[in-house]
């Protein structure tokens, strides 16, 4: 009961404290909050692009939940999203005589493919050179932006396009079946909960999932217990990179049907403090991610209506983690609470 | 390229090194204390963004570069100390919580500006670089060393101090001892949390003085983001400095001569390099660094842990 309280205290704190800041600068919070609440659960359209926002936070947020699971500090699923978006692309537009049951779980897979190799590479530096994961994801993350900067004004531009920097269409084949006409809602939502569940499932119900937990509380207890610590750590930046990858691909195959520069608006931080919020539990992700999803869409129409500058949703955000900290929610997981329920069967 | 071209072209790159590493050197040297006590502040990015808002506003408002800077101080300190609470009072993950002023600091710093700045005039007067008599005159060496603003100079002057405090000092003693064994520092007498805050403090201020070079200096406005990664670079620098100021002193000024490479090989027009493979460079070099870095770079021993008193 306290894990689905304190993260609702800690949003309405964190709401709170944001309306000083609107008072403060002239804007009435009211408003916004309630041109914001309208934009995100006005009706079913404004309902279905939440759960579109939601998608790449919930996909993204229960990856990272598993690393954060292995104390790995995974912050590079922004650039994982992209090197997944290019994958996806490329399939997408080189591949042209597949039939769509084919060519989706296709494109899917290598976007998935690419976030994953993204996402071992940090984890190959840090287990072979033992580089901070922080680092190397944060520098990757601005290697896959520029580079897809690159690709989509060079290599991979739209021989139709001119010189506008995008790349073709994907094929039809490709695009994600969207089954709630005439919203834009795509399978690529059903994808991430299915997602989120197999996480559950992995990271709880499976030994994988034990030993990754059991190295993100204490590696040196878990080598002596037999574990092989440099092999989970590679497997905690697979995961979450693969997750993050098949998001950039879903928003490639459900959204935007070709790749761009800044073609992610910031997912891959969002779902740091998606996963964060969530106490980097799978399920909970489901609901973090419908939230931030919420906050980011409806953000959007206040900054349109109301004329609030949605940056605001940065700070809401960064607010609800440290609520969520102060709440004292964030508990550190003991590996005595673990070895207590590896006892337990 | 003939040889005064090439000789122009190298005095270009090395006058651009150390304005560009100057943001580095104040944020790393910053957390080398903070890191030497025994925290790690993931967040400089946002303290940095901080730093260079609250410096651009202040002195927009009351057209003073002085209040700028101090401003720019004062929100370092109070950041500063919310994430002190965070870190060491209440032992949160410090991971989480510099997670949590990157995101602060990027979202509060885009709010007020677009709150309080658009349509208006944006520029101020900006700190001018100070052309030092006899030397600055020197061919090649004086652009390079003697024309340069004030934030910059300082930054020869802060080495000095924090390399002084950090290794001849009793306090910097105190910092050292707690980052590699709380317990045993504790045990002779010493506060953890107050050489924690302290060690926080000087990062986070130092940091947003940094972001002040950035627009009190460097340039003469704010715009969104305008720390472009340099806050995250920071961290890199502190571990290829190996947690010493001078160290990172060093290491920011070889991260300054890769901006500046990228800078002036951008703006070369009859080169084929796709500017991108360019931005990429100073993100690639860090990489490699860490990677050439490999087992030499051993971290404080207490780095990223909350003491806990044993009861």
């Amino acid at each position: 009961m306290i894990a689905i309280l304190s993260p609702i205290a800690a949003i309405a704190l964190a709401l709170a404290i944001s309306a000083i800041l609107l008072l403060a600068s002239g804007y009435s919070p009211a408003r916004a909050y309630s041109v914001m609440w309208n934009g995100a659960f006005g009706d079913l359209r404004t309902f279905s692009e939440v759960l579109i926002k939601a998608t790449p936070l919930i996909l993204i947020g229960s990856g990272l939940a598993v690393a954060f699971r292995c104390s790995i500090w995974n912050i590079g699923a922004e650039g994982q999203f992209y090197a997944g978006a290019v994958g996806a692309t490329l399939m997408g537009i080189l591949v042209t005589s597949l039939p769509p049951a084919l060519m989706v779980p296709l494109v899917l897979l290598v976007g998935m493919a690419f976030g994953t190799l993204w996402g071992m590479l940090a984890g190959y530096l840090r287990v072979r050179f033992n580089a901070s994961e922080i680092v190397t994801t944060i520098m990757l993350n601005y290697i896959a932006i520029v580079g897809t900067s690159y690709l989509v004004t060079g290599p991979m531009i739209d021989p139709a396009g001119g010189k506008y920097p995008q790349t073709a269409r994907i094929v039809e084949a490709a695009v994600l079946p969207r089954f709630l006409p005439p919203t834009r809602l795509h399978i690529g939502f059903i994808i991430a909960l299915l997602m989120a569940f197999l996480l559950y499932l992995v990271i709880f119900k499976t030994s994988i999932g034990y030993a990754i937990r059991a190295v993100g509380i204490n590696p040196e207890a878990a080598r002596y217990a037999g574990i092989h610590v440099e092999r989970n750590i590679l497997l905690a930046m697979a995961i979450s990179g693969g997750t993050a990858g098949l998001a950039g691909a879903i928003e490639i195959a459900g959204i935007s049907f070709r790749l761009y520069q800044q073609i992610s608006p910031g997912y891959g931080f969002e779902g740091i403090a998606v996963a964060l919020l969530a106490n980097n539990h799978p399920l909970g992700v489901i609901a973090s991610g419908i939230l931030f999803g919420a906050l980011r869409s409806g953000a959007e129409v206040m900054q349109i209506s109301a004329k609030v500058p949605s940056v605001l949703v940065f700070v809401i955000q960064g607010l609800v983690i440290l609520c969520v900290v102060a709440f004292g929610l964030y508990r550190t997981h003991s590996y005595r609470a673990l070895r207590a329920e590896k006892e337990r069967g | 390229m003939d040889i005064a071209g090439l000789a122009l072209f190298i005095q270009t790159i090395l006058s651009a090194t150390w304005r560009l590493a100057t943001p580095m050197i104040y944020a790393s040297v910053g957390e080398v204390f903070t890191e030497r006590s025994g925290v790690l502040n993931i967040g400089l990015e946002g303290f940095m963004l901080l730093g260079a808002f609250a410096g651009f506003a202040a002195t927009f408002f009351t057209n003073d570069l002085a209040l700028g800077i101090l401003s720019a101080i004062a929100c370092g300190l109070l950041f500063g100390l919310l994430f002190a609470f965070f870190t060491v009072t209440i032992k949160a993950n410090q991971i989480v919580v510099g997670a949590a002023f990157n995101l602060i600091g990027l979202g509060l710093t885009g709010f007020l500006y677009r709150a309080w700045f658009i349509n208006k005039a944006q520029g101020i007067k900006a700190f001018g670089p100070i052309n030092i008599p006899v030397l600055g005159q020197i061919p090649f060496l004086g652009p390079i060393l003697f024309q340069h603003n004030i934030l910059v100079y300082s930054t020869v002057a802060l080495v000095l101090l924090a390399g002084f405090v950090l290794y001849k000092t009793a306090f910097g003693l105190a910092v050292r001892s707690v980052g590699e064994h709380p317990s045993a520092a504790d045990t002779a007498g010493l506060s953890v949390t107050i050489i924690r805050y302290a060690g926080v403090l000087i990062g986070t201020t130092l940091t947003a003085l940094g972001g002040a070079y950035l627009t009190l200096a460097h340039t003469n406005q704010f715009v969104e983001g305008i720390t472009t990664g340099r806050g995250f670079i920071a961290l890199a620098v502190v571990v290829f400095g190996r947690w010493s100021p001078a160290g990172a002193f060093w290491a920011s000024l070889l991260f300054g001569l890769f901006y500046a490479l990228q800078l002036r090989l951008q703006a070369i027009a009859n080169i084929t390099i796709p500017y991108q493979l360019l931005q990429a460079l100073p993100y690639a070099m860090t990489l490699l660094t860490l990677i050439l870095m490999r087992g030499r770079a051993i971290s404080p021993k207490a780095l990223g842990t909350p003491y806990q008193k044993s009861a």
